[in-house]
């Protein structure tokens, strides 16, 4: 099947600060790759990347074998059609339905006539289970059915990939279970390639085929679920596991406790 | 840092905003023309920015109108010429006050409100998403704000100058007495339909540019928070006013100097 994605000794800055550090990872074809990391670590950084939303500062980052950051504007544009994100606010389009705001691809990049569009979304909204909401307006949604009806939004083009970014962010446990569901199931019926960034530890593992931990601008461990379980690093079995303190400590950097209590000028 | 460090970055930052607005309303509208698409988008924002600003420019524009009245027949009638009532209110409006005090209404009630909305598009990453769907922001979003500021704000000056007339016409002559023939005769012949009405509304249109201009590029580049979303809408209102009242001294020494 080979790689989709690859990434390769990327290096990049938000202003003065580090996000990565000669970063370099692959994206299999038509798996679930889970992306794991502590906030802050350029989780959603990656994603931004591959969409070429963001151009790294040294590195390359490689879609089916293109370099995104050397492709020009119609180029990109196209190869974007190709992809598709699901955000974390959902990215709902406001002044319009729910109905219209899954049409809205279908309506800029196809000619189809109306009636095939009307047909293409209604089955989109009924694999996401909101065949019967297509008439309300974003704001009327639950977080949870924004989600879905992003969802539907993002596969009415057919994409080859998607990328989550954190789709489970907020949801209660009954939408969360139906996103787990919704995003294992796409993934095998319409032999999409998933990357699902997320710091929903249990719900990731359960749906991953590959997995990426990030930190300290850096891949800390990567693998199937279990090569990660069985992975040595600290860091990343403190980040499995949630433990409240170790190699991501407890304290932020200060100046000695005693020596502050003391009264020395901060 | 010094007083000069923080002096020349402040030019370079402004230099560099300045470029940067430059580019985006480039790449927003020049390209390949989409009149399928871009019409109703543009009809929807002309009723957005140009329609839903109407009542404020009306109402205002009758009180400006009936104040001019009030105020220059109060001159006028001590030296006997208040029959030069009509050409005072009429070029008074249509060279001076109909463009700018509609430039100025325009960029709080229709500039703060792009900016807003865009700013939030930002801040909810419906900008992201429409790039991520190969749409482009800056030709869906930008691009019918744009022409829909430019096309409404010399019709919305047009009007307010209408009803300025008219609001002076009715202190002057329904009120105050000054003679009906000579209200509108006198003003006749002094207004210039090339000197007056039009130049009038390529100021307008000029205004118009500026503060749809500054209110998208504002929007567009806002800090997605609510601080920055505030920030930035502030930022139109003050940049397009000093903007408007600084373009018009040149205007009219252009025009009429």
């Amino acid at each position: 099947m080979g790689n989709l994605v690859e990434i390769k000794d990327v290096y990049f800055n938000r202003g003065e600060r580090s996000i990565y550090e000669g970063v370099s990872l692959v994206i299999p074809r038509g798996k679930i790759t889970g992306v794991l990391g502590p906030s802050g670590s350029g989780k959603t950084t990656l994603l931004r990347l591959i969409g070429a939303q963001l151009k790294a500062h040294r590195g390359e980052v490689l879609f089916g074998g293109q370099d995104m950051a050397k492709l020009g504007r119609s180029a990109l544009y196209e190869t974007r059609k190709r992809m598709s994100m699901l955000f974390q606010s959902g990215a709902l389009f406001s002044e319009m339905s729910v109905f219209e705001n899954v049409a809205f691809p279908l309506r800029e990049h196809t000619k189809l006539p109306e009636n095939i569009i009307q047909t293409i979304v209604k089955m989109k909204l009924e694999s996401v289970g909101l065949r019967g909401a297509g008439g309300m307006a974003p704001s009327e949604l639950s977080g949870g059915m924004a989600r879905r009806a992003a969802l539907a939004r993002s596969i009415v083009l057919d994409p080859e990939m998607i990328m989550y970014d954190e789709p489970f962010a907020g949801q209660d446990p009954i939408s969360m279970g139906m996103l787990v569901k919704l995003i294992d199931e796409l993934n095998a019926t319409l032999g999409l390639t998933s990357i699902v960034v997320s710091h929903d530890v249990k719900e990731v593992m359960s749906i991953s085929d590959h997995l990426i931990v990030m930190a300290n601008k850096k891949i800390v461990g990567e693998g199937t679920p279990q090569e990660l379980r069985e992975n040595g690093s600290e860091l990343v079995q403190q980040f499995l596991t949630g433990a409240p303190d170790g190699p991501v400590p407890f304290h932020y950097q200060a100046k000695p406790y005693h020596a502050d209590l003391l009264g020395a000028k901060p | 840092m010094s007083m000069f460090h923080l002096l020349g970055r402040n030019i370079l930052n402004n230099i560099q905003g300045v470029g940067q607005a430059t580019i985006m309303l480039a790449q927003a509208l020049i390209g390949k023309p989409q009149p399928r698409k871009m019409l109703p988008l543009l009809i929807r924002q002309l009723y957005v920015v140009g329609v839903q600003s109407m009542l404020i420019i009306i109402i205002s524009g009758l009180f400006i109108g009936m104040v001019l009245g009030l105020q220059g027949y109060t001159i006028l009638v001590d030296f006997g010429a208040e029959q030069a009532l009509g050409p005072m209110v009429a070029l008074s409006l249509l060279r001076e006050l109909g463009p700018v005090v509609t430039a100025l209404l325009f960029a709080g009630r229709a500039g703060s409100a792009l900016t807003a909305e865009i700013g939030l598009m930002r801040a909810t990453e419906q900008l992201s998403s429409l790039e991520m769907m190969a749409v482009d922001p800056l030709r869906r979003v930008i691009a019918p704000r744009f022409w829909a500021g430019v096309i409404s704000m010399p019709l919305l000056a047009l009007m307010f100058n209408a009803v300025g007339i008219y609001g002076g016409f009715m202190v002057g002559v329904e009120w105050l007495g000054v003679d009906d023939g000579a209200f509108w005769s006198v003003m006749q012949s002094s207004v210039h339909w090339q000197d007056d009405v039009m130049n009038g509304v390529i100021k307008s249109l000029v205004f118009a540019v500026v503060v749809t201009w500054i209110a998208l590029f504002k929007g567009y580049t806002a800090t997605p928070t609510s601080p920055g979303i505030s920030a930035a809408t502030t930022q139109t209102v003050v940049y397009s006013s000093l903007a408007v009242l600084g373009l018009d001294f040149v205007l009219t020494a252009i025009m009429f100097g």
